[in-house]
């Protein structure tokens, strides 16, 4: 059931390379992203590895912290990196098994992505200051309509799998059974795409590069942050987006390819494709206005639940 | 002698239009419409003389003439023919100028009514249905006001709307003959291959009752019966008159004439008292619509266009009780439309003259325009059923079908709601003929061809009344006999 | 060839939604363009193989909704001269939410009705139905006419859809016949549109209203 199998060094050496692929790979996704829509842009744009730089860079500095603020403001990005360092535990990176997994761990998956979110908005309202909470109650607002359509859309994985388990999903959904099952499968992941791009705060739903504090969601919630806060946010972001994305990823890979170095270099593969892909998204679409971005989330669950029912009584 | 060509019907007309379409001279136009509606007239003529055998179906079995389509065909071309010469003379007084396309239009409409009437597959049927809906759409907002408009987009959303779920009745009848190993039964939508496979009781009936349901809506829509008719009072008022006349005679009794062809098929399949309930329950809501509507009305041609509602009640009611009640709803579709033709092309006459179509306004039509008045009064007389009018024969008819069965309710009902009828209507008739005479405004408004085709009419629907001759006494039996009479 | 079919139907129910939802006159008139087409190459698939019938069929579905429809739509649009936003009777996220129930129970129940006959596909009847609901959705909810135009092909594409069920029964000529017509009325919606522009100065049913008893 779980991925520690017949031997230690076995698990031991699995445990690492699934460590390394979610502690190093984030960083490189961010900065293929940003040199996707450099390239686009007819730029050369930073080097690939600025992210790591950057990271880096922020760690050394000092941190600033506002008197209006308690511990709540500095326990927020080391709450919300831990969150989802965990999450990335129980998700499934490629074909290999995660280190944990077990029959609905997908809700803590779920959860876990949630307490980050939760903690990062306290820090946020705990600014005392009136952007960070306009930006707070966005992303309440926008997060509690995505949830639905991320449940309901694992829920098709899920029933596609025959288990509800992340690792089973990893297992058991590949490219072959999209031909078997229809449209169901095309909806589901369809929808997560959206999911991960409102989770992430992409467009669509947020522009990560606007300057303009009104019309910021994610952005603003970490405006007062500094030094090593902002970077393990940055960090912490990045790693979201690797973690959400997986479930994007993992169902499009070719099947189990035998050596667990090669599921991982696939997924790795398929990161830096997620990250072109946003990164073309991000350079050919425009921000959604603010009063429809409900609407982009509301269908997105509206298709996460046709594919459910299609799955449900068509069994296709 | 064998019975004319049936194909003949619908081109005439069709090539009429084109010609219209092609000639400059409005004169030209107009002649030409009279000549052929007199043409079509003279055709179905032919169909009842004596000696003239029924004409043999044509096309492969898609176009055939039973009773039924006999008894509307006639009804219309009599129809169109009356309106066509009094078209002649409409168009010269109406301001602002007639169109282009409005005398090919009502050739089209013609064609249109004839395919109708002798199509044979569900399919066509439908088809032509859409065709008159458009059509009609085109000539209604003639005169180009704010009303007009609203009026044509209602009429032409709801008509459209209704008419594709016709389609989807349609449909779901295909799927009725549709057997379980996935072949069709019967062969594509043949109105006489689906009555051969629903005696033989090879129809899935929760199929057949779903698809007359939605016929009836649809179709239901395009005769008016209530609550589907709020598009024919600001139809009928905003149109031409002549169009008015036309949509409320000849194309309601087409857009019947396709409602019983499924019902013909549900009785054949033996679920005749499903639909037949549907049918009175609607029929008596009609009535009651009409009645509820026609009291205080005070627009001229809305009245005539809930008495038109009222009266497809009757008919419904008379073809959903079966029976004796059918043979007067047959007479009844007949005998309606003729009375209308009168009432419309006699109150186009009084508005024209008196350029408002408000009741209080129509006053004292009797003294300045005589013959008008007369045909006012006689037409409202007819209609409402005073004897000798062919209207009293078929409500009396449906009424007794109506004890006959024991349903002494809905013959209590009926009753009750034509008193009603009476009472709005004669007081409305009395207003406009008698009282102070009202203002005329046209010279010459009571030029022989504006008044000679209802005169004509008029005759007719009083000579029915007195005797049924056995050409159309056979008819109107055959007709009822198809629909479970 | 089930699953390209089934994806195929899906894929006419998401752009009725996605009529719903937007707020672009051009943009839903692309997806009725997009519905057109799909529903050009149902007949094909579900056939089996290409032949006359089908054949014929896809090739008129094609031009008449995929091309003359839209271009009239637009030359329409244009000529009105109105505004391109559509203004929603029931919101948007409103119409959006109650589509999507509307589609899931239409999906979740059609599945039951007993189709005789093998069909296609079993999703079939539910999204011909789940279509024709968005259509009725579209004609009531909105306010401007074109809208309702709109509205009326959504509706008549989930016939169209029913009426795969029938392919056999139906010959070609009546099938064309269908599609000429409702060609026909888009054309004449056009030209009454046309008038009411000119005479309303907008293109708004909800404010004609002044007929009544």
């Amino acid at each position: 059931m779980t991925a520690m199998g017949a031997s230690t060094a076995e698990a031991a050496r699995s445990l690492g390379l699934h460590l390394t692929l979610l502690l190093l790979a984030p960083s490189l996704v961010q900065g293929v992203i940003v040199k996707t829509k450099a390239f686009v842009a007819g730029r050369r744009g930073p080097p690939l590895l600025q992210p790591y730089f950057d990271v880096w860079k922020l760690l050394r500095k000092g941190a600033v912290y506002s008197r209006t603020t308690t511990v709540v403001f500095r326990i927020g990005p080391i709450g919300a990196l831990a969150a989802t360092i965990v999450a990335g535990l129980v998700v499934p990176l490629g074909r290999n098994a995660p280190p944990f997994a077990f029959p609905g761990d997908l809700v803590l998956f779920a959860y876990l992505l949630g307490l980050g979110r939760f903690v990062t908005l306290l820090a946020a309202l705990d600014t005392g200051s009136s952007f960070e909470g306009m930006g707070a109650s966005r992303e309440a607002t926008f997060s509690t309509l995505a949830e639905p359509a991320l449940f309901l859309a694992v829920a098709v994985l899920a029933l596609a799998a025959g288990n509800p388990s992340l690792a089973a999903i990893a297992e058991a959904v590949t490219p072959a059974s999209f031909a078997t099952s229809g449209p169901s499968l095309l909806l589901a992941v369809f929808a997560l795409l959206v999911v991960a791009l409102a989770e992430n705060s992409r467009v669509p739903v947020d522009d990560p590069a606007t300057h303009l504090e009104l019309t910021m969601i994610h952005e603003v919630m970490v405006l007062d942050h500094s030094g090593p806060d902002l970077a393990l946010i940055l960090y912490g972001a990045a790693m979201k987006l690797l973690v959400v994305g997986s479930l994007v990823v993992t169902p499009l890979l070719p099947g189990d390819l035998g050596s667990p170095w090669a599921n991982a270099g696939a997924f790795l593969g398929g990161a830096i494709a997620l990250g072109v892909a946003i990164g073309l998204v991000e350079s050919t679409m425009a921000r959604l206005r603010l009063v429809r971005v409900p609407l982009l989330l509301a269908g997105a669950i509206v298709l996460a639940a046709i594919g459910l029912v299609v799955r449900l009584t068509a069994g296709g | 002698m064998p019975g004319p060509w049936l194909p003949l019907f619908t081109l005439v007309p069709l090539g009429g239009a084109v010609v219209a379409l092609a000639l400059r001279s409005k004169t030209g136009r107009a002649g030409l419409l009279v000549a052929t509606a007199l043409v079509h007239l003279g055709l179905v003529a032919s169909l009842f003389a004596p000696g003239v055998a029924p004409p043999r179906p044509a096309l492969g079995g898609h176009l055939a003439l039973d009773p039924l389509g006999l008894l509307v065909l006639s009804v219309a071309s009599l129809v169109f023919a009356a309106t066509a010469i009094y078209n002649v003379r409409y168009r010269r007084l109406t301001p602002p100028r007639l169109s282009r396309v409005y005398m090919p239009a009502n050739l089209v409409l013609l064609a249109a009514m004839s395919v109708l009437c002798t199509a044979r597959h569900l399919g066509v049927l439908w088809v032509a249905s859409g065709a008159t809906t458009l059509a009609t759409a085109l000539v209604v907002p003639l005169h180009r006001g704010r009303h007009a408009l609203e009026a044509t987009w209602k009429f032409i959303m709801l008509c459209s709307v209704g008419v594709a779920f016709a389609l989807l009745g349609i449909f779901f009848v295909g799927i009725a003959a549709t057997d379980p190993a996935g072949t069709s039964a019967a062969s594509g939508l043949l109105l006489d291959d689906l009555l051969a496979t629903a005696r033989a009781g090879r129809l899935s009936a929760p199929w057949l009752r779903t698809a007359f349901v939605f016929l009836l809506v649809g179709y239901g829509t395009k005769v008016g019966l209530a609550p589907l008719h709020s598009w024919k009072p600001d139809t009928y008022a905003e149109a031409p008159t002549p169009i008015s006349a036309l949509l409320a005679t000849g194309l309601t009794a087409c857009a019947f004439l396709n409602l019983l062809r499924g019902y013909q098929v549900l009785v054949a399949a033996g679920e005749g008292a499903f639909g037949g309930q549907l049918l009175v329950v609607l029929g008596l809501f009609s009535i009651a619509v009409g009645a509820a509507f026609v009291v205080g009305q005070g627009d001229l041609k809305r009245l005539l266009a809930y008495s038109g509602v009222e009266h497809m009640g009757i008919v419904a009611l008379g073809v959903g009780l079966g029976g004796t009640a059918a043979y007067g709803a047959m007479l009844h579709l007949v005998g309606h439309s003729i009375a209308k033709g009168v009432l419309f092309l006699a109150a186009g006459n009084a508005i024209l003259a008196c350029g408002t179509r408000a009741v209080g306004d129509l006053s004292g039509l009797m003294r300045r325009l005589p013959a008008t008045g007369v045909l006012l009064l006689a037409g409202f007389l007819a209609t409402l059923g005073f004897p000798p009018s062919a209207i009293f024969l078929s409500e009396l008819t449906i009424l007794r079908g109506a004890i006959e069965a024991g349903l002494h309710g809905i013959a209590g009902a009926f009753v009750g709601l034509l008193s009603i009828v009476f009472v709005a209507v004669a007081a409305a008739a009395v207003r406009i003929v008698q009282g102070r005479s009202a203002k005329v405004e046209a010279a010459d408004p009571e030029s022989s061809l504006l008044t000679l085709p209802a005169f004509a009419l008029l005759a007719l629907v009083v000579a029915l009344g007195v005797h049924i001759p056995a050409a159309l006494h056979r008819a109107l039996a055959g007709a009822a006999a198809l629909v479970g009479g | 060839m089930e699953g390209a079919i089934d994806t195929l139907l899906i894929l006419v129910v998401l752009s009725g939604l996605y009529m719903l939802a937007t707020s672009d006159l051009v943009a839903a008139i692309r997806a009725t363009a997009l519905q057109g087409l799909v529903l050009a190459l149902l007949p094909l698939l579900v056939r089996g193989h290409v032949d006359l019938h089908g054949a014929a069929l896809g090739a008129g579905t094609l031009a008449l909704k995929v091309f003359a429809i839209p271009t009239l739509l637009r030359a329409a649009l244009r000529r009105a001269g109105v505004n391109r936003e559509v203004e929603p009777l029931l919101g948007f996220g409103a119409s959006l939410s109650l589509a999507g129930v509307l589609v899931v129970l239409s999906i979740a129940l059609g599945q039951r009705l007993a189709v005789p006959g093998a069909p296609p596909s079993s999703l079939l009847v539910p999204c011909a139905f789940a279509t024709v609901l968005i259509g009725l959705l579209i004609l009531v909810g909105r306010t401007k006419a074109l809208t309702q135009v709109l509205g009326y092909l959504v509706l008549e594409n989930g016939i169209f859809l029913f009426g795969l069920a029938v392919l056999r029964a139906m010959p070609l000529i009546v099938e064309l016949g269908v599609l000429l017509d409702i060609l026909v009325a888009v054309f004449v919606m056009g030209i009454v549109m046309h008038k009411i522009r000119r005479t309303f100065d907008h293109i708004d049913t909800h404010a004609m209203t002044e007929l009544r008893d």
